[in-house]
C-alpha cells in the first residue's frame, strides 16, 4: 500500500534535524518523536508520505512499522498519496459555509478543472475539501501548502490560483485588502492609539 | 482488601482486581468482547458496562479498579438497556451473514446477541464494508465482520511479540489489518483465531469444514513439540478436522503453536493403513500374519547383539516399554530413543529435562540460552519467556544462533567456547547470572547433537553449578527437548545399557553388518546409505523416509488415535486420548509389539493397557501418576572435554515441518512455501539435524 517504489532516506540536513527532534525526548521515549519525524519526512518528500518513509521513521524511533502506519493513517495531515505542488485545502465547515465557502470551492473546481480529492494532470494542484482549519474569524478560507488565504470570494480565489499557476507567490492572509490578521473587517474599533 | 457489594452480595477481593473480575468472583456474569484475561486492557467494546452507585455514568467494568465500598449492579433493567444499546451499535456495521460464517455456533457476538440483541434493526442506512486482507495460509480474514475489539492487535504486540496487526485509518474508516498487506508470520498466529470474538479471523484450512455442534471433542495432549500442550481434538466421522488449545496454566496457558494446531490435515495423508513386506525390491501389501512371519523368519535364531531398535520423535511410552521388553527378551541391549544423537545422560534425569518447569520461567530473573532458537523450537515456551521479559528485571543472553526472539537479549556469538568463559566467571554475562536470584540456562537440543555434545552438556552444568543456578528450591538447568517422546523414552530406559549401542553406534554397526535387524519405531530421517544391507522393520503411521527404506512395515496409530502416555520436556507425565480410530488395519503401537512378541515366541506378559502402564510404573515410579512434576535429583553428568569451534546452531530450520505428521500436511507445506519462502515438501528438518 502507498509505496513510492523507491527507497527513502533523510537528506543530510534533515538527518541533523531528525537528531534534534529525537534529542527532545528522554531516553526510552523515542517513540514520542514519531509525529515530528513523519512531518519532516513528508516535507522532504514532496508533501506526501510513502510507506518507505514510515519504515525509516519506525526504525529510528524503535517501533514496529505497524505502530507508525497507525499514526500516519490516523492523522489527516499526513498525505498517504502524492499531492500536487500546490495542495489546496478548502474549508467548508459551518463558519466558512455561512460566509460563502461554496463559491470558493466552486471557483477552485472551475479554475483547476478537477473535483474534490483530485490532482491536475500537470501535477501542479490538488484540491481537497476539509473540515475546520481554525480560521473562522477570517472565513471563508483555504490553505495552500503552509499558507492560509482568508476572506476569500470566488474572484480572489481565482486570483490566488492564477498567481500560483504562474509560479508567483501571492501574499498569504486576508485577501479582502485592508485587514491584518484577525482584526475586525471594518478596521480597528478599540486600541486605536487615541485616549 | 476492598469490600464491594455486587448485586446485593458483599464480597472482599484483591485490591489489584478490576470490577469485572470482582463480578466474576461474585458469580455475576458480565458480557464482554474486548476484555481477555491474558491480554492488556483496552476497554473499547463497552459491552461490560455496569451500574455503580454514586457514579454519574455507567462504568466499563473491565477497566475500573475495585474500590472499597463500591456498590455495583449488573442485573438491573438499566444495565440491560445499556448493554442492549451497545449491542445495537456493534450490530450497525456487522453483517448478518451468520449462515455463511465459520464462527457460527461459537461466536461471542452471536451468543450475546441472543441475550442483548433487539429483535430487529432500526438501522436502514448502508452498512460499511471492508476489503479483506491476505493473512497467509492459516488465517482467513473477513474484516467486514470485525467489531474492533483489538484482541488480535494486542495479542500480536504483547504475547506473540511480532506486532504485525494494527488499527489503521480513523473513525468510521478504522480497519484492523497489516496495512501493507503482509501475511501474518508469527508462529502463534492461530491463537488470534481463538481470540477473535466474531468471525473476522477464522481458520483458513478449516474453512467451511464443519459446524461446532457436529464435532466430537476429545481432550488430549499435543506431541508435535516437546511442550505437551493441552489440546482439544475436534473430529467428525473418523477425521480430525481441527485442533485447538485447552487451558493449562502450568504448560501452555491457553496458547498453541501453529504447527500443533494446523498440521492435523497431515493425519489424513500418506498414512500407512496396512502392513507391507518388501518383495523383489518393492513394498507389497500383506496381512499382519505375513508381516509377523517375515520378521520371525529373519529374527528367529539371530543373536541378540545383531538386533537393534531406534525410537522416533512421536512415539508413546507404552510402545517403547513393550519394545524395550521385547528386545531384552531377544537378548539385545542396542536401543536408543535419541535418534538425533542427543548427548544427554540417560541415567541422570536432571540432565535431560526442563528442571525449572515452564511456569517457573516466570520466577527466573536471568536467562542464558545456549544453542537454541526457542522461537522456532517451541513458540509457546518462547511466549512464556517473553511474558517474563515484559515484566521487567529479566536479562537474557544468547550463545547460539542469532535470531529475532521477540524480546531483547544480549548476543554473544555462536562460538561454543564462550561457555567456558561464562562457567569460569570471566565473561560479562557471568556477572549477571551470578547476581541473579534465580538464574536459568536453557540448552538447546541442537547443541547436544554435536560431536562435542557431552562437553557442551558438561560446560552447561559447570555454568549452572558455578553461577548458583541450583539451589534448595530452584533448579535453573534446562534442556529444551524438541520431541514429545524424548523424555518419556529416557525415563523408561529406552537407551543403551550394559554395553549396548547408542544411535551412532547402531547406525555404524548397521553399515558394518554387525547389526542385521533394525527396528525403527517411528524413527525417520536415518541415513539410507548405511542401512542398505540391514533388515529394517518400520513401525509408524506415516509413509515418511523410514517407511521408504523398510523391509517390513507395521502400521501404527498417530497420537490422536490412541490412549497413550507422553512425558513433556519438564518431565510431566500426560496422556493423549483416542479421538478417532486409526485408518485401515493400523493398530495401537504397544499392541503391535505385543502381538509380534507372540509371533516370535517371546510373549510379553501384558495384555491390556493398564497392564502395560503397571509395567511402566514398575520400571520408573514417575509413571504412577500423571500431570505431576517430580523434581529431579541433581547429580553429576556430562563429560568435560574440548569444545569445538563450529558455531552453535538450532537443529530446527523449518518450524513448520519437523515430524512425519507436519511433513505430510498440506497446510504446513503452504506455510513453508509462503511464510519461509522455501521449496516446500523436499525440505527435511528436525531429526536430520
Amino acid at each position: 500500500m502507498n509505496s513510492s517504489g523507491e527507497a527513502f532516506a533523510f537528506t543530510p540536513e534533515n538527518q541533523e534535524a531528525a537528531k534534534a527532534i529525537l534529542a527532545k525526548y528522554p531516553e526510552g521515549r523515542e517513540a514520542s518523536a514519531t509525529m515530528p519525524l513523519l512531518t519532516l519526512a513528508q516535507r522532504q518528500n514532496d508533501n506526501w508520505l510513502p510507506r518507505e518513509a514510515m519504515d525509516v521513521v519506525a526504525d529510528m524511533v524503535g517501533l514496529a512499522p505497524i505502530r507508525v502506519y497507525e499514526v500516519a493513517t490516523f492523522y489527516t495531515m499526513y498525505n498517504l498519496k502524492p499531492v500536487g505542488k500546490n495542495f489546496v485545502q478548502v474549508c467548508t465547515n459551518i463558519s466558512c459555509l455561512i460566509k460563502g465557502s461554496d463559491d470558493v470551492f466552486k471557483a477552485c473546481k472551475k479554475k483547476l478543472g478537477i473535483g474534490n480529492g483530485e490532482t491536475t494532470p500537470d501535477g501542479e494542484f490538488t484540491l481537497l475539501e476539509v473540515e475546520c482549519l481554525g480560521a473562522c474569524v477570517n472565513a471563508p478560507m483555504m490553505q495552500i501548502n503552509d499558507d492560509f488565504y482568508e476572506d476569500l470570494t470566488g474572484e480572489t480565489t481565482e486570483k490566488v490560483l492564477d498567481a500560483l499557476a504562474k509560479g508567483e507567490a501571492p501574499a498569504a492572509g486576508s485577501q479582502a485588502g485592508k485587514r491584518v490578521g484577525c482584526q475586525p473587517a471594518g478596521g480597528l474599533t478599540t486600541l486605536i492609539g487615541e485616549d | 482488601m476492598p469490600k464491594l457489594t455486587i448485586d446485593g452480595q458483599e464480597i472482599e477481593v484483591d485490591a489489584s482486581m478490576t470490577v469485572l473480575q470482582a463480578c466474576e468472583q461474585a458469580g455475576a456474569e458480565v458480557p464482554r468482547f474486548c476484555y481477555h484475561e491474558r491480554l492488556p486492557l483496552s476497554g473499547n467494546c463497552r459491552m461490560c458496562l455496569v451500574e455503580m452507585e454514586r457514579a454519574p455514568k455507567p462504568v466499563a467494568s473491565c477497566c475500573m479498579p475495585v474500590g472499597d465500598g463500591m456498590v455495583i449492579h449488573t442485573n438491573t433493567d438499566e444495565v440491560k438497556k445499556m448493554r442492549e444499546a451497545v449491542m445495537e451499535f456493534l450490530l450497525i456495521n456487522h453483517p448478518l451473514d451468520c449462515p455463511i460464517c465459520d464462527q457460527g455456533g461459537e461466536c461471542d457476538l452471536q451468543d450475546q446477541a441472543v441475550a442483548y440483541g433487539c429483535g430487529e434493526s432500526r438501522y436502514t442506512e448502508e452498512k460499511r464494508a471492508v476489503s479483506n486482507n491476505d493473512y497467509g495460509p492459516l488465517i482467513k480474514g473477513t474484516m467486514t465482520r470485525c467489531i474492533h475489539c483489538t484482541r488480535c492487535v494486542r495479542f500480536s504486540s504483547t504475547i506473540a511479540g511480532t506486532s504485525e496487526l494494527g488499527g489503521v485509518f480513523r473513525g468510521e474508516h478504522l480497519e484492523i489489518g497489516t496495512y501493507v498487506g503482509n501475511t501474518i508470520t508469527s508462529e502463534l498466529s492461530g491463537n488470534m483465531i481463538d481470540l477473535c470474538p466474531v468471525g473476522a479471523l477464522t481458520s483458513l484450512p478449516y474453512a467451511f469444514k464443519a459446524r461446532p455442534w457436529e464435532l466430537k471433542k476429545t481432550e488430549s495432549i499435543d506431541v508435535l513439540d516437546g511442550l505437551g500442550s493441552a489440546i482439544r481434538v475436534d473430529s467428525r466421522g473418523g477425521e480430525v478436522l481441527r485442533i485447538i488449545p485447552r487451558l493449562n496454566d502450568d504448560v501452555n496457558e491457553e496458547w498453541l503453536g501453529d504447527k500443533s494446531r494446523f498440521a492435523c490435515d497431515g493425519l489424513n495423508r500418506q498414512r500407512l493403513d496396512q502392513p507391507y513386506i518388501k518383495k523383489d525390491g518393492k513394498l507389497q501389501a500383506a496381512t499382519w500374519d505375513e508381516a509377523f512371519g517375515a520378521i520371525a523368519d529373519k529374527v528367529n535364531g539371530l543373536d541378540g547383539s545383531k538386533i537393534a531398535a531406534l525410537a522416533g520423535d512421536l512415539v508413546d511410552v507404552e510402545a517403547m516399554t513393550a519394545l524395550k521388553d521385547l528386545l531384552a527378551s531377544l537378548g539385545s541391549n542396542n536401543m536408543d530413543c535419541r535418534q538425533e544423537g542427543n548427548a544427554v545422560d540417560p541415567n541422570v534425569r536432571a540432565s535431560y529435562i526442563f528442571n525449572s518447569t515452564v511456569a517457573g520461567i516466570e520466577d527466573a530473573d536471568a536467562l542464558l540460552i545456549v544453542g537454541s532458537n526457542p522461537r522456532i523450537e517451541n513458540p509457546v515456551l518462547n511466549a512464556r519467556i517473553r511474558k517474563r521479559y515484559l515484566e521487567g528485571g529479566f536479562k537474557v543472553g544468547v550463545v547460539g544462533p542469532a535470531a529475532d526472539l521477540t524480546y531483547k537479549h544480549d548476543y554473544f556469538g555462536a562460538d561454543a567456547t564462550t561457555l567456558n568463559d561464562i562457567a569460569s566467571g570471566k565473561h560479562e554475562f557471568a556477572k549477571v547470572l551470578k547476581g541473579a536470584e534465580k538464574p536459568m540456562i536453557i540448552v538447546g537440543a541442537g547443541a547436544l547433537m554435536r560431536a562435542d555434545g557431552a562437553a557442551i552438556l558438561a560446560a552447561s552444568k559447570a555454568i549452572a553449578d558455578n553461577l548458583g543456578m541450583v539451589k534448595d528450591d530452584w533448579n535453573g538447568f534446562n534442556v529444551l527437548q524438541t520431541s514429545a517422546s524424548r523424555v518419556g523414552g529416557l525415563d523408561i530406559g529406552f537407551s543403551p545399557k550394559d554395553g549396548g549401542l547408542d544411535t551412532v553406534g547402531i547406525l555404524d554397526a548397521c553399515g558394518d553388518g554387525k547389526v542385521e535387524v533394525l527396528y525403527l519405531l517411528g524413527a525417520d530421517g536415518m541415513e539410507a546409505a548405511k542401512l542398505s544391507d540391514t533388515f529394517i522393520i518400520y513401525q509408524g503411521h506415516h509413509g515418511d523416509s523410514g517407511a521408504h527404506m523398510a523391509d517390513v512395515i507395521l502400521p501404527g496409530a498417530a497420537y490422536t488415535e490412541k490412549n497413550a502416555t507422553y512425558v513433556n520436556m519438564e518431565g510431566r507425565v500426560q496422556r493423549t486420548s483416542l479421538a478417532v480410530f486409526a485408518p485401515g488395519q493400523a493398530k495401537e503401537d504397544w499392541a503391535i509389539i505385543r502381538a509380534l512378541s507372540a509371533a516370535l515366541g517371546k510373549t510379553l506378559p501384558y495384555d491390556t493397557l493398564p497392564d502395560v502402564r503397571g509395567r511402566m510404573a514398575e520400571i520408573n515410579p514417575v509413571f504412577a501418576t500423571t500431570d505431576e512434576i517430580t523434581p529431579a535429583e541433581w547429580t553429576d553428568f556430562g563429560m568435560a572435554g574440548d569444545l569445538q569451534l563450529k558455531p552453535l546452531s538450532s537443529h530446527i530450520r523449518n518450524y513448520y515441518m519437523t515430524d512425519p505428521i507436519s511433513r505430510a500436511s498440506e497446510t504446513m507445506a503452504a506455510c513453508t512455501a509462503e511464510l519461509l519462502g522455501q521449496g516446500g515438501e523436499t525440505e527435511r528438518t528436525g531429526t536430520d539435524g
